[in-house]
């Protein structure tokens, strides 16, 4: 009897396991605090965006996205851990509570926004639907696309993007759908497919991994508005405007002139603006729940949003994108944070 | 616990010792752990959809599924339903494992009775070909038949060409289709009176043999009529087919029957996987019909391929359709690695892109698991029903 | 067949002699052996060359690949990654450490008489993964902590298929027994546990682990990828292992049952000093066996997202610094699982010759 006894408490402690409900509704600043550390949900691999290197440390404008999230928590940006998460997987990681945000080159739709217990706190990159196409075919336009095999990947709003695309121009089309985009550029390269589609920003990525990257070509067509931007978990307003505010923050600095070089400098500043977003005057920091120099730490160790999106996807990287409409609306883009005031 | 028939103790066990209580105290205990555990886990799951604003319920296969897929086997376009998807991606599925069974099959007996060849030649290779295949993953084979066979296929334009009709590229196999014209109906009618002329020649050849001992040549004779009789009706009514021959349109070839790259590579693989374990089985089955067998059979007088069909296999049959059976469920199992390489099996499409675009995961997953469930059940009850029958008519 | 009755058997038949017997026996048989040679030695020789002659092993980077054959040289240069995944280069010390205790453990046990084996073996299922629990995470006894989202290639399959096998082994012999228990609701408990893990593919199992885990668990609790991953394959694996300890168990004579039970033993001191023990010791081939096959599937959580060493592979062939290296990356692999896969099958075939023996009454 002695063994059952102990299958008994065993199924207890099991049993105790699954019910130990977290009573304490903390809020997810507070267990964020707790651990010491943000628990971020990025790809597991996309140029730009967020990529590990070999040794398995993260770069890419998403990933500082949740860099600038840990600056403004502890003021320190390394206080944050990666979870790579495929499409498929990314929106329940965050719902179960698994990842505290996440900045996972996701889209801003509707039904995300509503159906799916999620709010979108802002915007880090606008990006469009666009066409990569082997030059062999001889197609300039994507309205000459009829009859083509498309190359897509699995889990994100290209596949409907596309379908919607040739259903309203009376256009046909054969989806190839991968799970990864490595698979898909494997599959482009193989010559399964005549068009590979994805967000633009990821064309000139993908096409930089060809074997010889001259045979391709980006079409002009943009099919999609894009807008990707962090997510967080409905419910948690304090939460939620932490993450809409450091992204502010960023393009505010950038607006006003602080980098990272001179955000110390700039504390001497008489600018009222400047002072308040670095946090020398106002209580801007307590209201959120942050340091009231949170501001300071995220541009001194993370940058503003022209340093964040020129060492990750900008002319000068493998990317080479330029601003075009992410650029502040004062240069003729569409970034227009609300003030910090 | 043993259950005792006690009548005549004295005194009956104090009831925490009597096995028949403590056996029912017991079931009952576990019964409320599993149902506790499954409302736990149900409530939960409740809680944690309604507290995170996921919808649920069916009513998303009503919904347009908006997304297109490349090969259906039942009418499908975007405007249809996410139920709709779910009937492509299941005859996806079964139609690669059908595909994927009959090739497992045929190729597992060859390579089976290959090993037991008294060629050495032949039999060392069939070894090595088990040996090398069974313990490679099926992923990395699925992998190496899709990319790395496929980025040697020419492009559409350069396809390899043989005789006009049939085409291979980089987009696929282009077969010829045929296309039946009025009157071929009469066609399937003849098929159907030469099987019933066959089923009704063996049963006429068998009783003949039996009262006469005359052996009448009934497998000739059935082949010629299930050829004969409708090729003839389909002369007669003036060849109501025509074949609708595959061309260059646009991009690809257009008409036609297509395999698309991701069918034929995952039923390559499927097959060449599974058929190295079918050899196995039908090795030991064979071998385990004693020699005495073969030996009075050929005291008999039976030839050597009657000794293999009549003795040999039918008493193999019984070893080998078990072990069988769990293959050729290993085998639909496995087809929904299908998601890796973009064929748009059951897994790939609805628990992949319909489970995505709805956020749906309980349902979908729910509903994808039930369908394997009653398939292997379906596949278990037939393959146990063909046991019982082969294992009655040895008695 | 042919030869007089009379004639005495000769042991050395003599090379002639032995290919007339095994080569050309008759007329189909000459045939194939022709068709068949033909076919070997026309494909044998352009596969040595690709894969040795011509290849490449020694270089520097992509550019020293030029060769008409394989660049092995791509796999050498990233062989760190496929072995350790993330791992930090300075602590993968700690990784080849339970490398080569599992290779004391385990490699002995191919070694007959060679001593202390069973002890070792003991170990293998008992200490090592005490050992390996605080080796490879870390963050214990001043040892750097490494989370498991740095784990991956080589490492994470062996992780992975190890840790599956040895969870699911008591939950497969609890299982087992209820299987065969008296009791109708138990056993009816887990006829339907084994079946319906039995039933779905292991990749609808992963993706409930991965995507639907998560709900069924309250606010607040969660698990990381890889735990979650195991959580899923332990539960496919012990329905496995369940029907193959019920054929252990179907396999002792009823005698053993009934003498147990009558000199007074209880069912768990019965099935736990009588029965099992037995059972065990003649289903360790099917065990290893089921090993193998969860070896092999394991590949299957790169699709969720996991690195393991077919995922490392596959993530870097896409890598455009080196071109058109899917073929060596992939038979790289297939070396790898094959090595591991068939030595441990002849290891189970020479078990099973031996338990065969030792048990024919």
């Amino acid at each position: 009897m002695k063994s059952m006894r102990s299958v008994a408490f065993g199924m207890a402690c099991v049993a105790g396991a699954l019910t130990t409900t977290s009573v304490f509704a903390a809020t997810t600043l507070e267990s964020v605090k707790e651990k010491g550390h943000l628990q971020c949900g990025v790809t597991s691999g996309l140029p730009g965006f967020s990529q590990p290197d070999e040794k398995g440390a993260w770069t890419g404008i998403d990933v500082d996205t949740c860099r600038a999230v840990a600056a403004a928590i502890f003021g320190d940006a390394k206080a944050v851990e990666f979870t790579p998460l495929t499409a498929k997987e990314r929106f329940t990681a965050l719902q179960s509570g698994e990842i505290d945000m996440l900045s996972r080159n996701t889209t801003w739709t509707l039904t995300r926004d509503v159906s799916l217990g999620l709010n979108f706190a802002g915007v880090n990159y606008y990006d469009g639907q666009g066409f990569l196409v082997n030059k062999d075919i001889g197609v300039d336009d994507a309205t000459q696309l009829d009859g083509a095999t498309v190359c897509i990947q699995a889990g994100t709003t290209t596949e409907l993007n596309l379908s919607d695309y040739f259903r309203t121009k009376g256009m046909e089309f054969k989806p190839i759908v991968f799970d990864t985009s490595e698979q898909t550029v494997q599959g482009f390269a193989a010559g399964r497919c005549d068009v590979l589609t994805s967000d633009r920003s990821q064309l000139a990525a993908l096409r930089s991994k060809l074997t010889d990257p001259s045979s391709a070509k980006i079409l002009p067509n943009t099919i999609s508005k894009e807008p990707l931007g962090p997510v967080v978990r409905q419910g948690d307003d304090q939460w939620f405007n932490i993450v809409k505010w450091v992204l502010s923050v960023q393009i505010n600095a950038e607006e006003l002139g602080i980098t990272m070089a001179n955000a110390d400098e700039m504390l001497k500043s008489d600018n009222p603006s400047v002072q308040r977003l670095l946090g020398t005057d106002g209580d801007m920091g307590a209201k959120l729940g942050l340091p009231d120099d949170f501001g300071h730490a995220i541009v001194k160790q993370v940058g503003n949003y022209a340093e964040m999106y020129d060492r990750n996807v900008g002319p000068d990287t493998a990317l080479g994108l330029e601003r075009g409409i992410n650029a502040l609306w004062t240069d003729g883009g569409i970034l227009y944070a609300p003030p910090v005031r | 616990m043993k259950k005792q028939t006690v009548n005549s103790r004295p005194a009956g066990p104090k009831p925490w010792y009597d096995p028949r209580v403590r056996a029912l105290f017991f079931q009952v205990i576990s019964l409320a752990v599993v149902f506790w555990v499954g409302w736990v886990l149900i409530d939960n799951t409740l809680s944690n959809m309604q507290s995170r604003g996921i919808s649920t319920g069916f009513g998303f296969l009503g919904e347009s599924a908006g997304f297109g897929i490349i090969m259906h086997l039942v009418p499908f376009d975007a405007t249809m339903s996410y139920g709709r998807t779910f009937w492509v991606g299941l005859t996806n599925t079964l139609l690669v494992s059908a595909m994927g069974v009959v090739a497992a099959t045929i190729l597992g007996f060859v390579i089976g009775v290959a090993r037991l060849s008294s060629n050495w030649l032949v039999a060392k290779i069939s070894l090595v070909y088990i040996e090398v295949i069974r313990n490679i993953p099926l992923l990395l084979q699925i992998f190496f038949w899709y990319f790395a066979v496929l980025s040697n296929l020419p492009s559409p334009r350069q396809s390899v060409e043989v005789g006009g009709a049939l085409f291979l590229n980089n987009r696929g196999l282009y077969l010829p289709g045929p296309v039946t014209q009025e009157g071929f109906g009469l066609v399937w009618v003849a098929i159907l009176v030469a099987i019933v002329a066959v089923v009704g020649v063996r049963m006429w050849a068998k009783k003949r043999q039996m009262a006469t001992g005359q052996i009448f040549p009934t497998f000739k004779v059935s082949v010629a009529i299930l050829i004969l009789l409708p090729l003839m009706v389909f002369f007669s009514a003036g060849q109501p087919l025509e074949w609708d021959v595959p061309a260059l349109k646009g991009f690809n070839f257009g008409g036609g029957i297509t395999l698309i790259p991701e069918l034929v590579a995952l039923w390559i693989a499927l097959s060449l996987y599974t058929a190295s374990f079918i050899a196995e089985i039908v090795r030991s089955g064979i071998l385990s019909v004693s020699q005495g067998q073969t030996e009075a059979s050929k005291a008999l007088g039976l030839p050597n391929g009657l000794t293999l069909r009549l003795v040999v296999i039918p008493q193999a049959m019984r070893v080998i359709i078990p072990p069988l059976t769990s293959q050729y469920l290993n085998l639909v199992k496995n087809s929904s690695l299908a998601t890796a390489i973009g064929y748009p099996d059951l897994v790939a499409v609805f628990m992949g892109t319909t489970l995505n675009q709805t956020g749906q995961a309980v349902e979908v997953v729910a509903i994808t698991m039930a369908v394997y469930l009653t398939i292997s059940l379906l596949i278990s009850l037939f393959m146990n029903l063909y046991n019982r029958a082969v294992a009655i008519k040895e008695r | 067949m042919t030869e007089p009755m009379m004639k005495p058997p000769k042991r050395n038949l003599g090379p002639v002699k032995w290919m007339r017997t095994h080569l050309f026996s008759n007329w189909y048989n000459s045939l194939l052996t022709l068709a068949v040679g033909y076919l070997l030695v026309t494909s044998v020789g352009p596969l040595l060359n690709w894969l040795i002659l011509d290849a490449t092993f020694l270089g520097n980077g992509p550019d020293d690949c030029v060769g008409a054959g394989a660049c092995w040289l791509f796999v050498k240069q990233r062989l760190n990654f496929f072995i350790y995944g993330f791992y930090p280069d300075e602590l993968q010390w700690r990784v080849d450490v339970m490398f080569a205790l599992l290779a004391v453990a385990f490699v002995p046990q191919f070694i007959e008489r060679f001593p202390g084996r069973k002890w070792l073996g003991i170990f293998g299922i008992t200490g090592l993964p005490i050992i390996g629990y605080v080796l490879i995470p870390g963050g214990v006894l001043g040892l750097e902590e490494v989370g498991s989202s740095k784990w991956g290639g080589l490492m994470l399959t062996l992780i992975l298929a190890y840790i599956g096998i040895l969870a699911s082994l008591p939950i497969g012999v609890l299982l087992a027994l209820g299987r065969r228990s008296d009791m109708p609701i138990i056993r009816g408990l887990c006829v339907v546990f084994i079946e319906v893990w039995r039933a779905v593919p292991l990749i609808t199992v992963l993706f409930m682990a991965s995507v639907m885990l998560p709900l069924f668990l309250p606010d607040g609790v969660s698990f990381e990828k890889l735990v979650r991953a195991l959580i899923g394959i332990t539960l496919w694996q012990s329905a496995y292992m369940a029907e193959v300890i019920r054929g252990g168990l179907q396999a002792i004579p009823r005698g053993q049952y009934e003498a147990a039970g009558a000199l007074g033993l209880g069912y768990w001191r019965k099935m736990g000093l009588v029965i099992l023990p037995q059972a065990l010791k003649l289903v360790i081939p099917g065990i290893v066996n089921t090993f193998i096959s969860l070896f092999k599937d394991t590949t299957l959580v790169l699709i969720i997202g996991l690195f393991d060493i077919l995922g490392a592979v596959q993530s870097t062939i896409a890598d455009p610094a080196w071109q058109n290296v899917a073929i060596e990356g992939y038979v790289f692999v297939a070396f790898c699982f094959w090595v591991f896969c068939f030595g441990i099958s002849r290891y189970s075939q020479n078990l099973e010759r031996k338990l065969d023996t030792g048990h024919k009454t």
